[in-house]
């Protein structure tokens, strides 16, 4: 019986698992699994921040459907994942982590680099391990991927003291996957899914809100053809956008306090929420109590626990929004189509005439460096084939707005944990899933300095990333707050020209171009979309612009501020 | 208003962990707790008393579910079970009094597990209400030390129902 060590046991499972590419960064406790990786043919990322191997695994596994993984070493390496984690955890990724641990014998004892991370993580983990014996490690890592990518997807992280790394175990050994107490329910319940055609069927008023599990279960397309036949227009979550074709007619945008006009309306008057994969969360309700007062809800989750949690639901489903949708769609047009649309007709003419009466706005006609013209500037370059990241504030919501999303797994965004940092790292994961793709980090000037540092992880793994900068001098998303809500009190929000983004960007071996002139947006997109290097395009926006519409915190989401049409 | 779950777990390292936190991570206050092995040794039965309204109870129930080792769950009706707490007390007494607190002790069907100079150490086995009562009538004697294992509970009927 010929023996491997424990760390060659790990690479072995990797690679069963059909682990192409990982991201991390050693330390002490994790050498014997670097030293395993050097002989693998896996592409190991180095990131010069555990953080960003966390969001580049996480964004790795939104752009290919694929589990993510990363590495970091014990104690601070760890704790520099938690961001990370946690980001994947509110958004349901699925990525599996690797910590090194101090050896068996020293856990407990303050040793050097020791930290709890299985403690740490636990509340922000599908569900975590801590290796003990070497005969359980092919198993744990099994069940690791199984848990991390079925079910509601999540990470799920696993602690390897360095004594099991450096232990040894039988070559042949197999993991088998031993979980008495997790069975995800798949498949909707049938009586319901009937009821909820029958529902949708007499309904005059319905609306769908479309979210990040439709995406994530691969029913985007069943949604948007079940939509499209049925005539029911869709709002989207944030991270619902991709799942429902921005150009269709019948395609309501965002929803929430930057959503659109007409979505927030829908919502309101609508008199029944079909919701898949979305869990309504405070940033789409407002104001619960005053959230859609008519509506009665279909609430199609694959999480039970997600059911009732916020809204009242008349008829739950709990499966997988693809399943359930495949199974709806059949029911649905068992029944008369014709006299469904027309049942509602009325309700879906308003609701285009609202669309047409307001539009997501901005001054067009303004001389100046306006992001939202930027944004659609970057649409038509990329012809809405991009993959685009964000970071988190005003920029995310420009993206979001302004960008038309078509295809599903196109808008990587950090929308549960709203983490500043995300967009960079988020970039370089997709990129490296989807190196076909152009892949674009639509950034904030405060949000990039959170992790700028990845502009060495992109260029040095020519991974040639867009970093298009929306650079307002300011934290802008909380300027925003401050002007509405806080008197123009501007407390520590004013960043601007502490750094030349241009120089920065070719400090790191990239290219860097400025943009002060509208003129000038065109061939700045142009030239960073040719340029086979990463480039980062700083473009000086006007500083003070808000993102409108708006919600205020604690207001129900009927009542909007916004343009002056 | 109190519910008593009753959760069936994989006897792992740190699912107690896990469990806990997701109480206090969610909000929710746990009165008691109480642990350990089941019939099959490599299963733990947690008996939990938790405040909660009753759409909180069915989040708890619905989180506790997602927990990864954990098998099984149920909310006791408080009508078809039968539940016992056991309790430790250690009351003051001197010789005045000593025969007055053995009388209640009988009456409660309780033991005296162990007698010092100045204590007594009783041990009560049965429902909150009658350990509490029991407790009152002890208390102005001089409550020294109470420990008690937390509530646990079983369905009544030879249905296995978890
Ligand atoms: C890690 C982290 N810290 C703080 C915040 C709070 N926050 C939300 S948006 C924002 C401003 C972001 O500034 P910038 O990246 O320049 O984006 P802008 O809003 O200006 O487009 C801040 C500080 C956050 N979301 N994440
Ligand atoms: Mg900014």
């Amino acid at each position: 019986m010929s023996k491997i060590t424990g760390a060659h046991m790990i690479i072995k499972c990797l690679k069963q698992e059909g682990v192409g590419v990982i991201f991390g960064y050693p330390g002490g406790k994790v050498i014997p699994l670097y030293d395993a990786l050097y002989d693998s043919d896996i592409f190991h990322i180095l990131v010069r921040h555990e953080q960003a191997a966390a969001h580049a695994a996480d964004a790795y596994a939104r752009a290919t459907g694929k589990t993510g993984v990363c590495i970091a070493t014990s104690g601070p390496g760890g704790t520099n994942l938690v961001t990370g984690i946690a980001n994947a955890y509110m958004d349901s990724v699925p990525i599996v982590a690797f910590t090194g641990q101090v050896s068996t014998v020293e856990i407990g004892t303050d040793a050097f680099q020791e930290a709890d991370i299985t403690g740490i993580t636990a509340p922000i983990t599908k569900h975590n391990y801590l290796v003990k014996d070497i005969k359980d490690l092919p198993s744990i890592i099994k069940e690791a991927f199984y848990i991390a990518s079925t079910g509601r997807p999540g990470p799920v992280l696993i602690d390897v003291p360095v004594d099991i790394s450096t232990g040894l175990i039988d070559e042949k050994a197999e993991g088998e996957i031993d979980l008495p107490g997790y069975k995800p329910t798949y498949k909707g319940n049938q009586k319901q899914i009937k009821q909820a055609a029958k529902k949708i069927y007499e309904s005059k008023k319905p609306v769908i809100f479309s979210g990040g599990g439709v995406i994530s279960s691969g029913a985007s397309e069943i949604l948007t053809s079940f939509a499209e036949k049925a005539k029911i227009p869709v709002i989207t979550s944030l991270l619902g956008m991709g799942s429902f074709p921005e150009h269709s007619p019948l395609a309501l945008n965002m929803a929430g306090m930057h959503g659109t006009r007409y979505a927030n309306t829908a919502f309101t008057q609508s008199d029944l929420i079909i919701a898949v994969g979305a869990r309504f969360d405070d940033r789409v309700t407002g104001k619960v109590s005053g959230f859609a007062p008519e509506a009665e809800v279909i609430h199609i989750d694959i999480d039970p626990a997600e059911i009732g949690k916020i809204i009242k639901t008349a008829i739950p489903v709990v499966g997988n929004a693809k399943d359930v949708l495949t199974d709806l769609n059949k029911r649905y047009f068992e029944m008369d189509n014709a006299k469904s649309i027309d049942r509602k007709k009325e309700w879906v003419a308003h609701l285009m005439e609202l669309k047409e009466k307001f539009p997501l706005m901005y001054d067009k006609k303004s001389p100046n460096l306006k992001p939202a013209y930027i944004v659609e500037k970057i649409y038509e370059h990329t012809e809405g084939k991009a993959i685009i990241c964000t970071e988190v504030g005003q920029n995310q919501m420009w993206a979001a707005q302004f960008y038309k999303f078509t295809q599903p797994r196109t808008f990587i965004s950090s929308g549960g944990l709203g983490t500043m940092g995300f967009g960079l790292p988020a970039a370089i994961g997709a990129k490296a899933g989807r190196p076909d793709k152009t892949v674009i980090d639509i950034a904030g000037d405060g949000s990039i300095q959170m992790v700028s540092q990845e502009l060495a992880t992109a260029v040095s793994n020519r991974l040639p990333i867009k970093i298009m900068l929306l650079n307002n001098g300011y934290l802008g998303m909380v300027r925003q707050w401050q002007e509405l809500f806080f008197k123009k009190r501007y407390s520590h929000t004013c960043i601007r020209e502490c750094v030349d983004f241009v120089k920065l960007a070719e400090a790191y071996g990239g290219v860097g171009l400025r943009v002060t002139d509208k003129k000038d947006v065109d061939s700045a997109i142009k030239e960073a979309l040719e340029t086979d290097n990463v480039v980062l395009v700083d473009f000086w926006i006007e500083s003070e612009e808000n993102v409108y519409p708006m919600v205020a915190p604690g207001a129900p989401i009927s009542e909007m501020l916004e343009w002056e049409y | 208003m109190n519910h008593i779950i009753s959760v069936l777990v994989e006897n792992k390292a740190g699912v107690l962990a896990k469990i806990s936190g997701l109480f206090s991570r969610r909000g929710f206050n746990i009165d008691s707790l109480a642990v350990g092995t089941t019939e099959d040794k490599s299963i733990s039965r947690i008996t939990i008393v938790v405040q909660a309204d009753q759409r909180g109870i069915e989040q708890v129930v619905k989180q506790l579910y997602k927990l990864i080792n954990v098998l099984k769950i149920q909310e006791l009706d408080p009508a078809n079970i039968v539940e016992r707490e056991l309790v430790l007390i250690k009351v003051a007494t001197d010789s005045k009094n000593r025969a007055e607190i053995l009388e209640i002790v009988n009456i409660f069907r309780a033991n005296i597990v162990d007698v010092a100079k100045k204590s007594l150490l009783i041990e009560i086995t049965g429902t909150s209400t009658k350990v509490d009562a029991l407790r009152e009538l002890l208390d102005p004697y001089g409550i020294l030390e109470l420990t008690r294992t937390g509530k646990i509970a079983s369905t009544r009927g030879s249905k296995k129902k978890i």
